[in-house]
């Protein structure tokens, strides 16, 4: 192996002003408003009069360097060579030229750029490893996420929606890409409880952290096996254990399955920023394309299509018309799952007797 | 490179409109081994509906206990490609802004010695390189850091501090999102990279009420730009709305949430003392209104994902402090919450949920912030408070 060059350590990142286009640099903090021109393109215009025009095109998130390269042959062509991700994974186009901007928006649409996900639209979608990089996946996170899209693309880069719907997948309940703050998301769901490997215990793990771990106090020690037991009745199936104590897997192929949960948002527009809530408590696992939480969702998506005002999130429209309507219209069953007995329990039962038939 | 592995299930989510993971795959397949044996393990967990890595383990580079995530296959045998798979997690720029060169200068250095997968980007931000072996993790560091590039957070640190646009592109910035999240980073380079805390510390930075980065919901702390004087109006862009379709009374005034605002036709009239600054009407009539002058950020504490005791959303601490550099008071106040963690954390306890179980008034009381009726939805509805020595007549 050549020579290495000599590292450095806790320089932390580059300064993002290395990275700013010319035009963004000279109004930097100076915008005055903004145009959304088409689904995948708006314009910032300064004080200065200064325009910079973006256009943005989708993402799998998961990218090969030879993609990054094509992104990168397009940035230099129309763009100087400046480009930005967004906070869901969109690819972002800047341009001081608006004479560039339709060729741009040309040749993206040649090589198959899906443009889009700008406005009251379905942006990209926030998600997590699942199969393809993680221990704890309960469900996989870009083939959930490629399989809804696939059915929901028509609001990515054309259809309008009464409000911005954003989805988000988690392959486990440990939700690294925290979405249970989203209109729509799916979380990967386990029904069983971890198996204790007794051998393995001894040797892999701290019998107090992995006793602390359990949010029911279901797990205590088992001294006589140097090991731990649990109180399958109490266990909920979340696998702190296992993040803790490897010889705990709880992953069963024939139960996990995914969860849909709903009317999130973290904007503070009209209302408060509010948690998604249960919808669906389990759908089977049915890769490569999961039809049945496709198909929920859809549903799900469709009533609030329906029945939302204009610029009304979805969990807007579902306090509005409440819950026990919801289920009715999206006809998706009400189960015992959907009562919380844990924590925040008592703040959800219904403490009035003002409800619709 | 031919495909070394059949993949007749992951074959199908090649096809339909939205951009494919697995022709990235494919991609990186054709001159990358990991990457084939990659597809070949996914292959296996579609069919088998069961993830085949193991628990992590501890890999990094000298020096850091942060950074690199350890995984390895539970089936290396039949693919020895992925038997180490660790990712590395690279800083981002604040704002994810990039020149194709630097883009370029990583995935030369990511062909070289990964996968040639990456995530543009991880949930909490970094740059997220997708698998490489141990023996690889020195050299890419070297090649990396002395181009200016330095390794992101993980496990119990300081994770990568993220942000929204801010003023690099939207009006509505109320601070500078970017300049703060670059300070916070370099100012906490060591708590980063060397894991200290009872568990993971998250800093995300909103320039406004819209808050584009998710902050309230996942970060521990999250600081949400706003303002204190008046929404600053133009009212001939108002009747411009007015006249080109918008009803205002209906979309802009009727959606108020507190009632602060009428409209005659003619004018748009704010009581701005009433106004709780949501941004509705700014977000959607985005030529006539715009936050007011006076500007800062509100900070919040404590949110988290649902493990262990269920999700938390940041709540209000400091209803408004000024963000302008240096940030004395703010780094003075994360200094003083980190020590009270210190104090009191139980391991893997987020400091939400630390503050959830001794109480928000003991938090108060220890870190030195004052009571603000800001703080809370609502006064408590029992009548169990402490009180200190010094409330009581001797």
């Amino acid at each position: 192996m050549s020579e290495l060059p000599q590292r450095q350590t806790d320089i932390g990142p580059p300064h993002f002003s290395k990275f700013l286009p010319p035009v963004i640099k000279n109004n930097y903090g100076q915008w005055k408003y903004h145009e959304i021109k088409s689904p995948g393109v708006m314009v910032h215009v300064a004080e200065s009069g200064d325009k910079i025009w973006t256009v943005r095109v989708a993402s799998p998130r998961l990218l090969s360097t030879d993609t990054i390269r094509d992104i990168c042959e397009i940035a230099d062509k129309y763009c100087d060579g400046y480009l930005r991700f967004t906070t869901r994974h969109n690819v972002e186009f800047l341009l001081s030229d608006e004479s560039k901007v339709d060729p741009l928006v040309n040749e993206l649409k040649e090589k198959g750029y899906m443009i889009g996900g700008i406005g009251a639209r379905i942006s990209n979608v926030v998600h997590t490893q699942g199969w393809v990089h993680c221990h704890s996946a309960a469900t996989d996170a870009s083939g959930l996420v490629k399989a809804m899209m696939d059915e929901l693309h028509e609001y990515f880069h054309t259809k309008e929606l009464p409000a911005k719907v954003r989805l988000a997948v988690a392959c486990c309940v440990n939700m690294c890409g925290a979405v249970h703050c989203s209109d729509i998301a799916l979380v990967g769901v386990h029904k069983t409880p971890p198996r204790i490997e007794h051998e393995k215990v001894k040797n892999l793990c701290e019998i107090p952290s992995t006793v602390a771990s359990c949010p029911t106090s279901a797990i205590s020690p088992d001294p006589k096996n140097k090991s731990v037991k649990i109180k399958l009745e109490k266990c909920m199936y979340c696998g702190n254990c296992y993040s803790v104590c490897p010889a705990m897997p709880i992953a069963d192929p024939k139960n996990d399955g995914v969860a849909i949960v709903v009317g999130g948002k973290v904007s503070n527009l009209r209302s408060n920023p509010m948690f998604s809530k249960l919808a669906v408590p389990w759908l089977p696992n049915n890769p490569p394309r999961w039809p049945e939480v496709t198909d929920a969702v859809k549903k799900i998506l469709d009533a609030y299509i329906d029945g939302a005002k204009k610029h009304e999130r979805l969990g807007e429209w579902i306090e509005r018309i409440g819950w026990e309507k919801f289920f009715k219209i999206t006809g998706l069953e009400f189960r015992l799952q959907h009562i919380d007995d844990f924590t925040f329990a008592r703040e959800t039962w219904r403490m009035a007797a003002t409800f619709k038939w | 490179m031919a495909q070394k592995h059949q993949t007749p299930l992951l074959d199908e989510l090649e096809k339909g409109p939205f951009p494919s993971f697995v022709k990235e795959m494919k991609r990186a397949a054709e001159h990358s081994e990991y990457a084939q044996d990659l597809l070949g393990q996914l292959e296996l967990s579609y069919k088998e509906k069961v993830t085949h890595w193991k628990h992590g383990g501890i890999v990094g580079v000298r020096g850091y206990g942060a950074g690199v995530i350890g995984r390895y296959s539970d089936v290396p045998d039949k693919f020895p490609g992925v038997a180490h798979f660790h990712t590395v997690r690279v800083n981002q720029p604040a704002g994810f802004f990039y020149t194709t060169s630097a883009l370029r200068e990583i995935c030369d250095i990511w062909d070289k010695y990964g996968s040639g997968l990456t995530n543009m980007h991880g949930s909490t931000g970094d740059i997220i390189l997708l698998g490489t072996k141990t023996d690889n993790l020195e050299p890419i560091f070297a090649e990396l850091s002395s181009r200016g590039w330095d390794l992101g957070g993980s496990g119990s640190a300081v994770r990568t501090p993220s942000c929204c646009v801010g003023p690099g592109r939207c009006e509505w910035a109320c601070y500078d999102t970017l300049e703060l999240t670059y300070q916070i980073t370099q100012k906490y380079q060591d708590e980063l990279h060397r894991p200290m805390f009872p568990y993971k510390f998250k800093f995300k930075m909103a320039g406004c009420a819209v808050d584009c980065i998710a902050a309230i919901a996942r970060a521990d702390m999250s600081i949400i730009g706003t303002w204190k004087d008046n929404i600053q109006i133009d009212q001939d862009e108002v009747r411009n709305y007015a006249q080109s379709g918008m009803d205002i009374q209906k979309e802009i005034v009727d959606m108020c949430p507190t009632g602060c605002m009428s409209w005659d036709g003619n004018e748009l009239k704010i009581n701005d003392e009433d106004c709780n600054r949501c941004m509705h009407c700014i977000a959607k009539m985005t030529k006539a209104l715009r936050p007011g002058k006076e500007r800062g950020a509100t900070i919040l504490l404590g949110s988290k994902a649902p493990i262990v005791t269920g999700a938390l959303m940041s709540w209000v601490i400091v209803p408004f402090m000024k963000m302008e550099p240096p940030y004395e008071e703010l780094f003075d106040l994360v200094d003083r919450i980190w020590e009270f963690w210190d104090e009191h954390g139980k391991n893997r306890e987020r400091i939400g949920e630390l503050i959830e179980r001794l109480g928000f008034p003991t938090f108060l009381k220890e870190v030195g912030l004052d009571p603000h009726p800001a703080m809370v939805k609502e006064p408590r509805r029992d009548p169990f408070f402490f009180w200190s020595e010094e409330d009581i007549e001797k």
